[in-house]
């Protein structure tokens, strides 16, 4: 069946973070296909290059990027909930003169528009919704 | 048309297990998850509500159990503790899903 996710909350701050990802790979493993997993509102800070937790605990940004490495997943983060948030990819961090290296996007991500949650309801067969 | 509720925080902290109780149809699943799993204990101040939902299947989450330490002897009688994959399972077997945030 194709799936699609919407993610409403940041890592480490509940669990809706790790619930969706647990999901996520639980639907993946059992050969279901995921449309696209949307961030938005404080789901942007999943998606951010720059968390360095502590070594015996969860990376969820790593986890994530893994993910969408092995499965080809489409990982989409809401742009105006990442400029709020000071999430960035190359072409936002030149546009707003953040200067040189300011992008941190991380691997597997990518910014646009709330279309593409649109579209994600529309095309999957269910959204499911984790946040807080 | 059932619809699978998804509640995953605790009864004892919002209101999102009872308002999604009072939604709820026959034949509709609810998946207590995160916080929504002490929901599942029996004994409690809304326990009673859970178990007046006779039309209602209640699923519940058991890595979320074991990570608070819920044994399965504590729960109310008839819920059933499903494993991620499970989870999943719920998800592609109902026609929607419904998260009570």
């Amino acid at each position: 069946m194709k799936l699609s996710i919407l993610v409403n909350e940041g890592p480490y701050t509940h669990q809706a973070a790790d619930s969706a990802y647990q999901f996520t790979k639980a639907a993946l493993e059992k050969g279901n296909e995921i449309f696209r997993v949307f961030f938005y509102n404080d789901g942007v800070n999943n998606g951010t290059r720059l968390t360095v937790p502590p070594q015996d605990d969860r990376n969820i940004q790593k986890n994530w990027s893994e993910l969408a490495e092995q499965y080809k997943l489409d990982l989409v983060v809401c742009i105006a909930a990442a400029q709020r948030r000071g999430i960035l990819d190359e072409g936002e961090a030149k546009r707003h003169g953040k200067g040189e290296g300011a992008a941190n996007i991380a691997p597997g991500f990518r910014i646009s528009g709330l279309g593409q949650l649109i579209e994600a309801g529309i095309e999957a067969d269910r959204l499911v919704v984790f946040g807080d | 048309m059932p619809t699978l509720h998804m509640v995953n925080k605790s009864p004892f902290e919002r209101n999102a297990l009872q308002s999604c109780l009072a939604h709820a149809l026959d034949g509709d699943g609810v998946l207590l998850f995160e916080d929504g799993v002490y929901g599942a204990i029996k004994g409690s101040s809304v326990s009673g509500d859970v178990e007046g939902k006779g039309g209602v299947k209640i699923y519940v989450l058991g890595a979320d159990l074991g990570a608070r330490g819920i044994e399965s002897g504590r729960l109310i009688e008839g819920i059933t503790v499903v494993d991620y994959p499970g989870f999943v399972d719920l998800v592609t077997s109902h026609d929607r899903s419904q998260s009570w945030l």
